[in-house]
């Protein structure tokens, strides 16, 4: 592996972030975060909205689709959302310049997600987080 | 995530790491070669002791281990040539150390690069190929090489300069190898070989001055030459070296650690390197496209108390500006270590490095056809660039952003719309601050003029960013009218004139319909009590706009509420639009209607009709060129809709093409599901399709049809957008003409800078097309401003 292959690998590798409620086992797990096109995007303003994910994360490549996480109880955003790509390029572009700058003013973190699932767009945590 | 678990998990990863180590450790042998690898690649990193014992040391323990790790030691220096340009005379000295201890190794070292350079050469990977031909001659210095022996062997290399019949993009890489090489070995060749050099240095002057350069206005980030001419990269480098060659080669750039060693390596044994000749001329082989040197800055733009910035015509400007280049190129995916390592850089205190580095970056950034980087990553170096120096990189970023706007006038639209796209997302990292105030000329400009079209494109697209409200808070009272309007939903069949509207009614039904859930034939069932103003069209337009128009107004909350409603109702606009380029335009009408005032939310939906296939690319450029759309035509979002269509037709070609290519190579495997998840609604149809026997001969006949016919409406598609340009310039000047006015107006340059726009950004498509457009469209019938565009394009490849 070169040192350019090597390097691409590292930033493409998974986080310590995993879903909990991931159903199967964790190396099904590690295997789903290295082929996905999805990100999970952490540390949302509640008011930002799907146009302006898609405008920052838009810049990265196409973006399939957007889910923002809403409050399972008061169905308002909490600050979390997936975006999914169409290609895993793509995703990786955003992980590596997009994570860890700004929209809206916070600073925001992207991890890989081994895929949307209906119900996961509702916050688990107190604050919505998950 | 209560602590508890986010401890756990760290300990996972933990373990998933120790058993990926365990699995790389193998037996002790690798244990030394990895040392040994480590050892060398990290020779020159900052250490306590200098670099010249430490390069002494190195050579000691590798000296030991020359015969066992022989095959290692080379394939490690090979890495270390290609990979660490910047660390150049480091290795070289080194190779140098170990030849003069063993000189079996030197030779067997220069044959190996040798054998390299031939690869390189055949696989087109030109860098590499240049990191090892200036590599090489280095070593004359280090005495590894014979003086003469190097001058034969760049001699062969002007040699393939002069062949026949070849693409001047071949001769001139040739020409730039070897006027590259030169600071490095110039001195020593003028001293061994001094005749011979000057002859070939004759040669090369020869062949510049028969160069075409017609190729160069395409490249141009501006137009004009003040306050800094764009040079062509050959001419700039050849005038950089007859300046070096003036002053005898004594340049002070070139950290030349082998001067240490002059004891050791005087008395060590030279190799002849053996004759070279590179591969022929294929008519396939791809040369790098020439390129236009960049300067945003020169010594009075930097602080008087630092360090002087080189002159444009210094070599130090050019190896500075090379090894920056490298080390963007080299952490390009890691943008802080990019950062860290451009601010560590070897030579900082002879350079006002802010400066050098911030041209190097929109140097790439601006490049044409495309940058070298995904143009958001040179975003996220400059943020980070801020980060690491807070108190000095936004001040001169800053100063490079006003210079910037001051020079928009005559910059090429497609770098103005990277301008655009870089400066919006900047702002949107440091809360929008910035002294408009500075920029208030802008408003009393004609509303096409570049430094008002900048500053209205930047509004909108950080309008997408925060809130209406957010930019109109930022901004002085004065740029009023630059405000892009709030992006609302006009929805035309409500309120009182929309009751009065043909088909209201109707709409009232479809929308309670489409509430209730309603089938797609419901729908559709519902939609035939629309009345039809044009009866003989043979389709309802008011009917398509009913539909759309309510669909995408129920959909308007967000761009998923959209999408659903598309994706539910897909059929039925299939039904309404398919194979029918009218109904198609029908639909686009519709949607701007709704939407003409959020732009974002015009782009996103084009983009989503495109790869339902609900619209098609054709329809969309007719659109773009439609009357109605006029108003816009000049704007950014029109722009990138079109560019984002063609993109996606040339990516549907090429997926084909590869397609074809697995299934005609591999008949043994079936390989169907290689195709990524791009497009995949694109190609939804095809999918069904697809037969599990893939091999058969059948299926490559159907994908042969199929890439046939995707070619064939790619070629269309292409010709027409050319033929539409044309005939709006032809337009354009014969009425300037009648009227007796300039024809180089503001319309004028924008129109032909979208025009070349396409030429670059399609470029790969429309090489194939050339000799096509040369018979059927760009004849000399038609005006010389037109055809002069099309000629610089074909120049780029000749």
């Amino acid at each position: 592996m070169s040192y350019k292959d090597q390097k691409a690998a590292a930033a493409a590798a998974a986080s310590a972030y995993r879903d909990q409620r991931f159903r199967g086992s964790l190396t099904d797990q590690e295997e789903a975060l290295l082929q996905s096109t999805t990100l999970y995007i952490g540390n949302l303003s509640f008011y930002t909205t799907e146009e302006q994910v898609h405008e920052l994360f838009g810049r990265a490549g196409d973006v399939k689709r957007i889910i923002m996480g809403i409050d399972r109880f008061r169905k308002t955003p909490c600050g979390f959302c997936f975006v999914e790509y169409y290609s895993r390029d793509d995703a990786v572009d955003a992980v590596r310049y997009i994570n860890g700058t700004r929209l809206d003013d916070r600073i925001i973190r992207t991890d890989w997600d081994a895929g949307f699932i209906e119900g996961r767009q509702y916050g688990r945590g107190k604050h919505g987080g998950q | 995530m209560p602590i508890g678990d986010r401890r756990r998990h760290t300990d996972d990863s933990d373990e998933h790491g120790g058993a990926d180590r365990k699995r790389r450790r193998g037996p002790e042998v690798n244990e030394i070669e990895h040392r040994l690898e480590n050892l060398i690649v990290r020779v020159g990193e900052k250490s306590t002791s200098s670099l010249e014992s430490n390069l002494e040391g190195l050579a000691q323990v590798l000296e030991t281990d020359l015969e066992t790790y022989k095959s290692k030691i080379l394939a490690i220096l090979k890495t270390c040539v290609l990979d660490a340009p910047e660390k150049l005379t480091i290795y070289s000295t080194l190779v140098g150390l170990l030849n003069a201890k063993n000189h079996n190794f030197g030779g067997e070292f220069v044959e190996m690069l040798m054998k390299q350079l031939r690869d390189e050469l055949i696989a087109q990977n030109y860098d590499n190929a240049l990191h090892v031909i200036v590599f090489m001659c280095d070593l004359v210095n280090c005495r590894v090489v014979s003086a003469h022996s190097c001058m034969s062997f760049l001699e062969g290399l002007i040699e393939v300069a002069f062949q026949e019949d070849i693409p001047q993009v071949r001769s001139d890489w040739f020409v730039y190898a070897v006027l590259y090489a030169l600071p490095w070995v110039g001195a020593e060749l003028t001293e061994k070989k001094g005749n011979d050099l000057k002859e070939m240095l004759d040669a090369i002057t020869r062949f510049l001055e028969q160069r075409q350069k017609l190729h160069v206005q395409m490249l141009r980030v501006w137009s004009g030459d003040k306050p800094h001419v764009q040079e062509e990269y050959l001419d700039c480098l050849a005038a950089q070296v007859t300046k070096l060659r003036t002053e005898n080669w004594q340049e002070k750039h070139i950290a030349r650690h082998y001067v240490a060693f002059d004891a050791v390596l005087c008395d060590a044994l030279q190799h002849n390197l053996p004759s070279f000749v590179p591969a022929g001329h294929q008519e396939t082989s791809v040369y790098p496209l020439p390129t236009v040197i960049f300067r945003l800055f020169d010594y009075t733009d930097c602080p008087e108390n630092g360090p002087v910035l080189p002159g444009a015509h210094s070599i130090e400007r050019f190896l500075v500006e090379e090894e920056l280049n490298w080390i963007v190129r080299r952490h390009y995916i890691d943008r802080k270590e990019c950062a860290a390592a451009l601010l560590n850089y070897s030579r900082k205190l002879r350079v006002p490095l802010n400066y050098v580095i911030l041209e190097v970056v929109f140097g790439q950034l601006f490049r044409l056809p495309s940058p070298p980087c995904p143009p958001l990553f040179y975003g996220s170096l400059l943020i980070e660039l801020c980060k690491l120096q807070p108190n000095s990189m936004p001040q001169v970023l800053a100063q490079a952003a006003e210079l910037l706007y001051q020079r928009v006038e005559t910059m090429q639209p497609a770098c103005v719309d990277r301008l655009v796209d870089w400066f919006s997302y900047h702002l949107s990292n440091f809360q929008y601050r910035w002294s408009w105030a500075d920029w208030e000329d802008c408003l009393k400009c004609d509303e096409l003029a570049p430094k008002q079209v900048f500053a209205r494109e930047v509004l909108v697209k950080c309008m997408r960013s925060p809130y209406h409200q957010r930019v109109q808070e930022i901004l002085p009272a004065d740029y009023a009218p630059l405000i892009p309007e709030k992006p609302q939903v006009h929805f035309k069949y409500s309120g009182e004139e929309g009751e009065k509207l043909l088909g209201a009614s109707v709409a009232h039904q479809v929308a309670q319909a489409i509430r209730n859930k309603c089938t797609n034939e419901e729908a559709l069932e519902l939609l035939k009590n629309c009345p039809n103003p044009d009866e003989m069209s043979g389709f309802n337009p008011l009917a398509i706009d009913v539909f759309v128009s309510v669909l995408l107004h129920l959909g308007s909350k967000s761009f998923s509420h959209s999408f659903a409603a598309l994706t539910r109702y897909h059929q039925a606009l299939k039904t309404l639009t398919e194979g029918n380029e009218d109904a198609q335009m029908v639909v686009l009408r519709a949607l701007y209607d709704l939407w003409k005032n959020h732009q974002q939310m015009m782009t996103v939906l084009v983009d989503k009709l495109l790869k339902m296939q609900i619209v098609e690319c054709n329809c969309v450029v007719s659109w773009i060129f439609s009357d109605e759309m006029k108003p816009q035509f000049l704007r950014q979002w029109t722009w990138e809709v079109m560019q984002s269509a063609l993109v996606k037709l040339s990516r549907h070609v090429q997926r084909l093409r590869a397609e074809l290519e697995a299934a005609d190579n591999e008949d043994t495997k079936e390989d169907t599901k290689e195709d990524t998840k791009e497009d995949s609604e694109m190609k939804a149809d095809d999918d069904d399709e697809q037969t599990v026997e893939s091999k058969s001969a059948d299926a490559v006949k159907e994908k042969t049809q199929k890439l046939r016919s995707a070619e064939e409406f790619q070629r269309n598609l292409l010709l027409s957008v050319f033929h539409k340009f044309t005939i709006l310039l032809t337009e354009h000047l014969l009425t300037s003409e009648a009227e007796g006015r300039d024809f180089n107006s503001y319309w004028y340059k924008w129109v032909t800078g979208r025009f070349k726009q396409i030429f670059l950004s399609q470029s790969d498509e429309v090489w194939k097309l050339c000799s096509e457009l040369e018979t059927s469209l760009f004849t000399n019938d038609i005006d010389s401003h037109i055809l002069e565009i099309f000629h610089q394009f074909r120049a780029l490849r000749r």
